[in-house]
């Protein structure tokens, strides 16, 4: 058999644009219109996958989203996109596609054993079989997976461009068939700001599959119509291949539109897709629902598909999937399928699980009148056949039960339509829990949520009257809430007379569902009847389980298709109803979403923002090399020449310690204090005095929370009576500005004090060492930088190479020191000029690197590396800091049992014994020479470690407990190597202890 | 992404602000007379309830203020948004979202 076109129908289709495209190999042609699932069956293109346990042949089963078997890898090399569904993928000049499970081609033979052999590879299989040894998982699972037939992610870096935009209006509408245009209609005639997201290409949902009639025009007509006024109303936004995936709280609500996977490769320009952020007053769902397969014997075989799904490809596409066709179904819709299919030529046989004469004014009675061949009171077997659908055995019930008579019908084409699921994904994002309706035969949204309704086959409405009021009255009142009026619009509507939708789950012959032919629940991951029959044998009762234990929903079609018949038996086989079985919750998002649409524009260079330093350029021209510290980038070091960076920084820390060096601390953050409180709110920040602090002077500070740990450090300067200059570490900077402004704000409201960050307005540059007066004097006039005039720890107003700024006698690294602190539009030319001013003295800038060796040799610590978060002053052996004469954030915790009590982890200084050992951050310590079985017991970690160029030997800062203790004692450091290396315990301070150098 | 209105700003998106956990718990003011528990408790516990929450935000992305809201902690809806040191009880209650009905408005 072959799918053949029909002239007489194919709505989507224009017949005068044929298109050429490749698929696994072969070239084949279709229609503009056309997807690649519909021009495939119209070459007669029946088995496109095979599956991926058993690997069985499979065939296109859907015309929708919900497709779970006809996966294709779309185009190559960076365009690739892999697990593209054929009836979402629309047709374009030149398409290039492959079956994704296309790979064991040649081994088809030895992997269709599995067929022959299922019983042996129920549901669990895989874990159970491929547990041990648990090294070899890896390879297993890449045989598994490779055989499992999913797409391969591209390789090569996207070279296409995505977007967000944010929107804001007053009604949502979701999807665009008839409910959501009525609905659409409804609030846009009133003037309110609308905006309707369809999926795919056209709107109109399902309109070319009813029958009945809309104010005397066909549905289809109907929705022409509706697209046109709506085309007229400006206040009116229709996107279309715009897909609503998520639905999140407050009616913000995520969409995908497609903008360029329609087009030839060569033809897309802009954007490939655009994420909206919307967020809308009032949303209305009308996703519709997707018709839901029947589970029997065979029913993956290529030719079975969903009912909906043949009538949609003879109407849109004018494809004819098969000459004798039978449909299966439980409820009306078929009927309709089968006067579609019979127009197109076909002869169609619908088998009916209902029982009985047909309704007079039914869709079924039109049917038969109309000729089609109905079997009323039959339930479906199994379908027979070898690589497509020949035929399908169906079983007349007695009572409840398949044990009548069985006829064979010969068939080339099944439809399947065990009822319709709606479409309640989107109501269960926002909150909504779905309720069963035995009516119905399905979930259906249970109470609405806030701002929200859901109208048609969404909201298990299959009516066309009801649908259509229902829609009108949520689009007026959507648009009143938002102060729009519009008066109702009533539509007249024929349809016909509707019949009760049957439960049918699968037939009840009296058999066990394991004895028979497969029936397939999932056809993505080949989860059949039996296996969840097998895993409520094995004890899951939980839905949530049995999904994980059988992998059913699990594939790209998230379960889209399968779930509810899964659910279902899964209470038939448990003997409980359904809603106690209960559904699964459906999160976002709707479909599969690029990476590229959530990145957007912030990819690569626009990913983070990068912080420059005001002489930045100066340094790259240096040759630096940069550290990345939060967003900012800081000179790591200066190589010279080949040096590599131990060499570059044992050159510029000497530079430091015997003549000058320059560094750019512009990054350090800095916060601006003014208020007649300024004081006092820092006398509550940090552990030690303020309010007596001089003008003019500098403190060194620690500040902690109210855990009483430390979280950031740095030096104060009184500017002023009540203004101070404030720094903080460079990652702290944010933090420390919301902290102090959340103790103002929050707790002491009545303080008159104002904070700002001034960060990025002033350039700090540190010139350091036994030379840095000389140089700064050159530059510098109005400033008396003798010792006597401007101790340490003290500040000065000045000019700077003809700059107005700060100068600060405060130091990070053991040396003389004058940080100098100019407006940042001056920052570069002040650093040229310091460089020049010291060029004779051969003044060494150095980075990162060097300002934590020489920190380090001094045991001056940085909060974040050798503190964590759990450890106080008195830890880092600065309890001199702490003041006993005031109350400040984090005081009262000192005291705290634990806080004060023994046995602590403090900060120690670690010479190793061998003295060229430079051990590595982080090692774990012992007291133990040799180390026993594990666990071993720790006493702490090394938090600094360095080569000091100045000592010539390694030196290590270590939190120890009980470290203060330990002076002079030997412990081990335990290393990844497998040594176990003595060092002895010491002070921090591992240079000029007595700090005379900082007073020269 | 909750949709949140600063007292000063006005309606904003979750991304602007931070949530700084429970409000209306004051730092006591003589710390040295609170027993270690009475201190812990200041610091660590919580309410945590199911249902109504009073708690802090920053709009820390926009006028850098903090006020308070009070919010349901299954559903998401806020109750009330009201400026530090106003009394919540003081504070009209937002009307709670409908849902919307296809009856005639």
């Amino acid at each position: 058999m072959s799918g053949k076109r029909i002239a007489s129908l194919g709505a989507r289709l224009d017949r005068s644009k044929p298109i050429s495209f490749q698929f696994n190999g072969r070239s084949y042609s279709g229609f503009q219109g056309d997807t690649l699932a519909s021009a495939l069956l119209a070459a007669g293109e029946m088995v496109l996958a095979r599956s991926w346990k058993y690997h069985r042949p499979r065939g296109i089963i859907t015309s929708g989203v919900e497709e779970p078997s006809a996966l294709a890898q779309i185009e190559s090399g960076a365009f690739t996109v892999p697990n593209a569904k054929m009836p979402e993928v629309e047709l374009y000049q030149g398409l290039s596609a492959e079956a994704v499970n296309g790979w064991p081609h040649l081994l088809a033979r030895l992997f269709s054993i599995n067929r022959n052999f299922s019983a042996l590879f129920p549901a669990g299989f895989y874990y159970k079989t491929f547990m041990w040894p648990a090294k070899a998982w890896m390879l297993y699972e890449k045989v598994i997976r490779k055989a499992g037939g999913l797409g391969a992610a591209p390789t090569e870096a996207d070279p296409q461009r995505y977007v967000h935009q944010n929107l804001h209006c007053d009604v949502l509408v979701a999807g665009g068939g008839v409910a959501g245009l009525a609905a659409a209609l409804a609030a846009g005639r009133s003037g309110a700001r609308v905006v309707l997201a369809e999926l795919g290409p056209v709107l109109g949902g399902s309109a070319h599959r009813l029958t009945g009639t809309i104010d005397g025009q066909s549905a289809s007509d109907w929705v022409r119509a509706a697209q046109a006024e709506l085309a007229a109303m400006p206040e009116v936004t229709v996107l279309r291949r715009s897909v609503v995936f998520g639905y999140h709280d407050h009616n913000f609500v995520t969409i995908r539109e497609s903008l360029t996977d329609h087009l030839p490769l060569k033809n897309r320009k802009g954007f490939r897709e655009r994420l909206w952020r919307v967020r809308a007053a009032q949303v209305i769902l009308a996703t519709g629902a997707h018709e839901r397969p029947m589970v029997f014997g065979n029913n993956d075989l290529p030719g079975v598909m969903l009912s909906s799904a043949l009538a949609d490809y003879a109407q849109c596409y004018g494809v004819l999937v098969g000459q004798r066709t039978v449909l299966l179904t439980n409820n009306d819709t078929a009927y309709a399928d089968a006067l579609t299919l019979q127009r197109a030529g076909a002869q169609v046989t619908v088998v009916d699980t209902r029982a009985g004469a047909a309704l007079s004014g039914s869709l079924a009675q039109q049917a038969q009148d109309a000729g089609v061949t109905v079997l009323r009171g039959y339930v479906p077997l199994q379908a027979q056949g070898g690589s497509q659908v020949s035929a399908v055995v169906v079983c007349q019930t007695v009572g409840k039960q398949a044990t009548g008579e069985q006829r064979t019908l010969a068939a080339d084409a099944v439809g399947m339509s065990g009822g319709w699921n709606p479409a309640i994904h989107l109501y269960s994002h926002s909150g909504g829990k779905a309720q069963w309706s035995q009516a119905g035969v399905c979930f259906q949204p249970g109470a609405a949520m806030p701002n929200q309704c859901s109208v048609g086959a969404c909201n298990a409405d299959w009516s066309l009257a009801h649908t259509l009021e229902a829609a009108d009255g949520a689009g007026r009142n959507a648009a009143a809430r938002a102060g729009f009026s519009t008066a109702a619009r009533s539509y007249q509507t024929h349809e016909p007379v509707s019949e009760p939708i049957a439960e049918f789950w699968i037939a009840e012959t009296g058999q066990p569902v394991s004895r028979r032919a497969k029936a397939f629940v999932d056809y993505q991951n080949d989860v059949g009847a039996s296996d969840i029959e097998l895993a409520i044998r094995e004890g899951f009762e939980s839905i949530e389980h049995i999904k994980r234990y059988t992998a059913m929903g699990f594939g790209t079609d998230q379960g889209k298709l399968g779930n509810i018949n899964g659910m279902a038996l899964a209470a038939r086989a448990m003997g409980k109803p359904i809603d106690q079985v209960g559904t699964t919750t459906f999160r976002p998002n709707y479909l599969p979403i690029s990476f590229g649409t959530f990145a957007g524009l912030e990819r690569g260079e626009l990913f983070d923002p990068a912080r420059k330093t005001s002489p930045h350029e100066l340094h790259v021209a240096a040759g630096a090399l940069f550290e990345d510290v939060g967003q900012w980038k800081r000179p790591w070091y200066f190589p010279q020449g080949q040096e590599d960076m131990h060499a570059a920084v044992k050159r510029e820390v000497l530079a430091v310690r015997n003549g000058v060096g320059m560094m750019d601390a512009s990054t350090l953050g800095k916060i601006d204090i003014q208020g007649p409180d300024a004081a006092k709110l820092l006398n509550w920040m940090y552990t030690n005095a303020w309010l007596k602090l001089e003008v003019g002077k500098c403190r060194y500070g620690l500040m902690l929370d109210e855990n009483g740990m430390v979280f950031d450090d740095g030096v104060t300067a009184r500017l002023g009576e009540n203004h101070f200059h404030m720094t903080t570490t460079t990652g702290g900077a944010a933090r420390v500005l919301g902290w102090m402004e959340r103790w103002v704000q929050t707790e002491w409201p009545d303080m008159q004090v104002y904070m700002t960050s001034v960060t990025d307005q002033w350039s700090t540059f540190a010139v350091v060492g036994p030379q840095s007066r000389t140089v700064v004097e050159r530059v510098c006039k109005d400033i008396d930088l003798s010792n006597a005039a401007f101790p340490f720890m003290s500040w000065r107003e000045g000019t700077i190479a003809g700059v107005k700024g700060r100068i600060m006698r405060i130091s990070f690294s053991g040396e003389m020191s004058f940080e100098v602190n100019v407006p940042s539009n001056y920052g570069a030319s002040v650093w040229k000029a310091l460089m020049a001013a010291g060029a004779d003295l051969n003044i060494t800038p150095y980075g990162t690197e060097s300002m934590h060796v020489l920190r380090a040799e001094k045991g001056y610590i940085i909060v974040g590396q050798d503190t964590d978060g759990s450890i106080t002053p008195h830890d880092l052996g600065m309890g001199g800091m702490v003041s006993s004469t005031k109350d400040f954030l984090g005081r009262r915790s000192l005291s705290r049992s634990h806080t004060a009590g023994p046995d602590r982890k403090q900060l120690v200084g670690l010479l190793t014994q061998e003295d060229q050992l430079v051990l590595p951050e982080g090692t774990q310590l012992t007291e133990l020479a040799q180390l026993p079985a594990p666990p071993v017991p720790m006493i702490g970690h090394v938090t600094s470690s360095y080569y000091s160029p100045t000592l010539q030997r390694s030196i290590a800062m270590a939190v120890v407990r009980s470290g203060q203790a330990r002076m002079g004692q030997t412990i081990y450091a335990a290393l990844a190597d497998g040594r176990n290396v003595a060092a002895t315990v010491c002070s921090p301070v591992f240079y000029d202890p007595q700090g005379e150098r900082l007073h020269a | 992404m909750l949709k949140i209105t600063c007292p000063w700003c006005g309606p904003r998106e979750e991304s602007e602000f931070s949530c700084g956990g429970e409000a209306h718990i004051a730092r006591p003011l003589d710390t040295d007379a609170l027993t270690d528990e009475q201190w812990g408790d200041y610091l660590f516990m919580r309410k945590n309830p199911k249902g109504l929450h009073r708690e802090q935000w920053l709009h820390s992305a926009g006028c850098r203020r903090w006020f308070n809201a009070e919010r349901h902690t299954v559903s998401y809806a806020f109750t009330k948004f009201y400026k530090p040191g106003v009394d919540p009880q003081s504070v009209p209650n937002i009307a709670p979202g409908q849902a919307i009905t296809g009856d005639a408005p």
